[in-house]
């Protein structure tokens, strides 16, 4: 019993030992990452979220496709042509191939962007599609799905027509609808194809394991083009969501990239990691929408005044403290093509003058002392979200105003949201492509759900629909440009801050450049 | 006994069907939708989704379907975990569960017992206060405290274990979780085997024991502790249940890819084909855990006949 007992013992300790020896000899070519979120699927077509698109972005590539900042460069795609109405591309594939050696032509580029946009495959984010000709009617299985003008002229040759010159679409081709997938495979394996047996893909990585709520494991993928420039041999992908048990993972050497960490740990890692906290401006706003269709907020004073009311600054130093940027427009600083975003017009008057201002135009709209307004605020549940509202509701009972605070899970309040069911609630947007109509879209009458407040405005409609079909660039940021004044004027939207991305990256990882899409290709990244 | 069995089982058949039906009902009257988040979908699109989940039928319709699927044993697709069905992710998720479930419930019986039953012969000793103090720390002291802790000592300070992950399931691994989740109940048991040692250890039989001129140890092992741990025995079933069934706390933040997530994640992100899954899953494993304590309850105590 006794020496049975040693045996195991003994074999035990080996067995530790052999795990460490293993994880030691592989250590140098195998970067580890926290992507902070479960993909949903790893087919490209059926994921919606910023955590997949670590995971994918690695494992297809687009026409274009990303750069270390994050510009697009030429993917599958060597060279292109754009007609002179800015509508027509001609794309001159290079000469590539599947995982599994099959060769990769044009025609694989009409499957990819056919089954996206069909209704039965489901996809969430099909509708950023939509610029192309013929998409929006596919989705809607209205038409056929020949009917996309997207054509295969030859093998190496793929022509796409969009509705309108979109200065943003190679920018766009790079996002992860626009990326090819496997007609051989998907017909073969339908919904199994993403299983590592069966995966087949055109990026620098392939699937090697994926288990849920652990890991996904992706290794170096011998058939792609471009190989000879890739450095690190495997990935892992740890999908983790907990930031502090992710942060400690991370101060114990197990993780080298973390693509997210708490607010509240800046000050503590400010201290102990400043070299390896990367904190950068990110595309993105957090806004408080009015419900610009119910009383009193149909009053432009009112919103105004519960805008100009807000010290913004006292937010992002005092309450969030990781170099938030304070919003004054709804467009973040720094899109591409947009000069500089359209600001309310009051953003320079000193904090208290603007606390009397807003007094007085409340006043105006007939709220005082003995009146005074009276309403909810939502907010999904979450702890900087509640800092935030009380900070609000605080700097707004300056004013005479009382606030009512009211969070619900995230469901519940977006479902809130899309029904119209709010006074002025929480919200927050990061751009699917570095545009500003990817903002300013949100506040056209069309948009539906998204335009939680349901701001209606004619005169700012028009101008998106101008902005929408003209080519010249230089036109074209001038309407959007007055397009947001507009608003900005309006105050449909309360816009709060805006968003910066938060990375932890190990000193040993080399390569990792700051862009404010936070979109990192994993290809170019090498171990020290 | 084989017919007391079939004869339990068999009327669990419709608390079964009362669990699933309600659990159906209560999920749909949730407000808020599987597909309601920050970025809305577009109608056409959201309308797309619907057809495919079949979730634009009406919901007597739905009710029905699932109904005739889980007889079949299907469980449905996940709408969160596109590439994985509910049976997938039960059927990975339940191994791990159960693993480290069942180490944690036995290092809470070998350390719990014996700390009870010492604590129990030697009462009101240092030993016994020792015993009760932790004991009793153990149990106030909540698992989303302990577990950071374990690993900010053992991870990050030590570097003698992993911060968190599975690792494919090696062994250092699973420590930290198991110890997480053994902690409060080896003070609960602790407690239970303690007070009842105590009352047993007081009575008649075992004075008459004594009396017979038994060595203590018999005293104690052969005739204390079987009565001793009644409590222990009845305890185990829930206990056993509860952590076998994973822990959505110790799961996220050791990164344990267990099935106890899915029950909270499920419910939170709408996720009705996971929640019911889970949900008639948990139903049925307590349903036989119970019926396994009684059984067991009828070996340990000669008075209780399972007839």
């Amino acid at each position: 019993m006794k020496a049975r007992y040693w045996a195991v013992l003994v074999t035990t300790i080996a067995c530790f030992f052999t795990v460490f020896a293993v994880a030691a000899v592989y250590a140098g070519g195998t970067l580890r990452v926290a992507s902070m979120g479960e993909p949903a699927s790893l087919d490209p077509h059926k994921v919606s979220g910023t955590w997949e698109n670590y995971v994918v972005g690695d494992m297809f590539v687009g026409l274009t496709t990303e750069n270390q900042k994050s510009e697009p460069i030429p993917g599958v795609a060597e060279s292109w042509t754009i007609s002179e109405d800015g509508k027509t591309y001609v794309f001159s594939l290079r000469k590539s191939q599947w995982s599994d050696g099959t060769p990769f032509t044009a025609h694989d580029f009409v499957y990819s962007m056919q089954r996206i946009l069909l209704p039965e495959t489901a996809a969430e984010y099909a509708s950023l599609l939509y610029i192309i000709q013929g998409a929006e009617s596919l989705n809607k299985g209205e038409a056929k799905a020949d009917t996309l003008a997207v054509k295969a002229l030859d093998d190496e040759t793929l022509e796409i027509k969009l509705t309108g010159p979109a200065p943003y679409f190679l920018a766009l081709l790079t996002h992860y609808t626009a990326y090819p997938v496997p007609k051989h495979v998907i017909e073969k394996q339908g919904t199994l194809w993403t299983k590592p047996e069966n995966m087949v893909v055109n990026g620098p990585y392939k699937l090697v394991e994926w288990i849920p709520n652990t890991h996904v494991k992706l290794t170096k993928n011998d058939k792609y083009w471009d190989i000879g420039s890739v450095s690190l041999d495997n990935l892992t992908f740890f999908t983790q969501e907990d930031r502090a048990a992710v942060q400690k993972r991370f101060r114990a050497g197990e993780i080298d990239v973390a693509m997210d960490f708490a607010s509240d740990q800046i000050g503590w890692l400010r201290e102990n990691m400043p070299d390896e906290t990367r904190i950068a401006p990110y595309m993105g706003v957090y806004y408080y929408p009015i419900n610009s269709s119910v009383e009193p907020f149909t009053d432009v004073k009112v919103r105004n005044a519960l805008s100009m009311a807000i010290n913004r600054e006292a937010i992002v130093d005092k309450v969030l403290k990781t170099g938030e940027l304070a919003a004054y427009s709804f467009v973040p600083p720094g899109v591409a093509y947009y000069d500089s975003p359209a600001e309310v017009a009051w953003k320079d008057i000193p904090f208290e003058e603007r606390q009397k201002k807003a007094k007085d135009l409340l006043a105006e709209a007939g709220f005082g002392s003995d009146s005074p307004l009276e309403f909810t605020l939502r907010y999904n549940t979450s702890e900087n979200h509640k800092r935030i509202a009380v900070a609000v509701a605080s700097m707004w009972k300056a004013i005479g105003v009382k606030v009512e605070l009211f969070n619900s899970e995230v469901k519940v309040h977006y479902a809130d949201l899309k029904q119209g069911d709010f006074q002025v609630a929480r919200a927050g947007w990061i751009a699917d492509y570095n545009d500003a109509q990817n903002f300013l879209y949100l506040l056209e009458t069309r948009t539906g759900a998204n335009n939680y407040g349901r701001y209606s405005n004619p005169e700012y409609d028009e101008l998106m629909l101008q902005a929408e079909v003209t080519s010249d660039l230089q036109k074209r940021n001038e309407l959007l440009l007055k397009a947001e004044s507009l608003a900005m004027r309006d105050q449909p939207v309360i816009p709060i801050y805006h968003y910066v991305s938060k990375n932890l990256v190990a000193s040993k990882v080399k390569g990792f450049v700051d862009n404010p899409q936070d979109i990192h290709r994993w290809r170019y990244i090498t171990l020290e | 006994m084989l017919s007391y069995a079939l004869r339990r089982l068999a009327s669990a058949i419709p608390t079964l069907f009362i669990i699933i039906t309600i659990a159906f009902f209560m999920m749909r009257l949730a407000p808020g939708g599987p597909f309601d988040r920050e970025k809305q979908l577009p109608p056409e699109i959201e309308a797309n989704i619907l057809k495919v989940y079949n979730l634009d039928k009406p919901v007597y319709e739905q009710y029905y379907d699932y109904l005739r699927n889980i007889i079949r044993g299907d469980f449905g697709p996940s709408y969160k975990y596109l590439d994985f069905t509910v049976n997938d992710l039960i059927m990975t998720g339940f191994p791990v569960s159960l693993r480290l479930g069942l180490y944690a419930i036995l290092l809470a019986v070998i350390c719990g017992v014996s700390a009870g039953t010492i604590a129990a012969l030697k009462q009101n000793s240092w030993f016994d206060f020792m015993v009760m103090g932790v004991a009793m720390t153990g149990i106030a002291i909540p698992n989303f405290v302990m577990a950071p802790l374990l690993a900010l000592v053992f991870g990050v300070y030590l570097s003698w274990l992993p911060v968190a992950g599975w690792g494919g399931g090696a062994l250092q691994y699973q420590v930290l979780p198991v110890i997480t989740l053994a902690l409060p109940q080896i003070a609960y048991i602790a407690r239970l085997t303690r007070g009842s040692m105590v009352e047993i250890m007081n009575s008649n039989f075992i004075r008459t024991a004594r009396a017979k001129g038994l060595a203590e140890k018999i005293v104690v092992v052969r005739h204390a502790l079987r009565g001793g741990l009644l409590p222990v025995v009845s305890y185990l079933g829930p206990a056993t249940a509860a952590v076998i069934t994973g822990s959505v706390v110790i799961e996220s933040i050791f990164d344990v890819p267990g099935i106890g997530r899915y029950f909270v994640n499920g419910a939170l992100n709408r996720d009705y084909p996971v929640v019911m899954g889970v949900v008639i899953f948990y139903a049925v494993l307590i349903i036989m855990l119970n019926l396994l304590v009684d059984l067991i309850y009828g070996f340990f105590d000669p008075r209780v006949k399972v007839e």
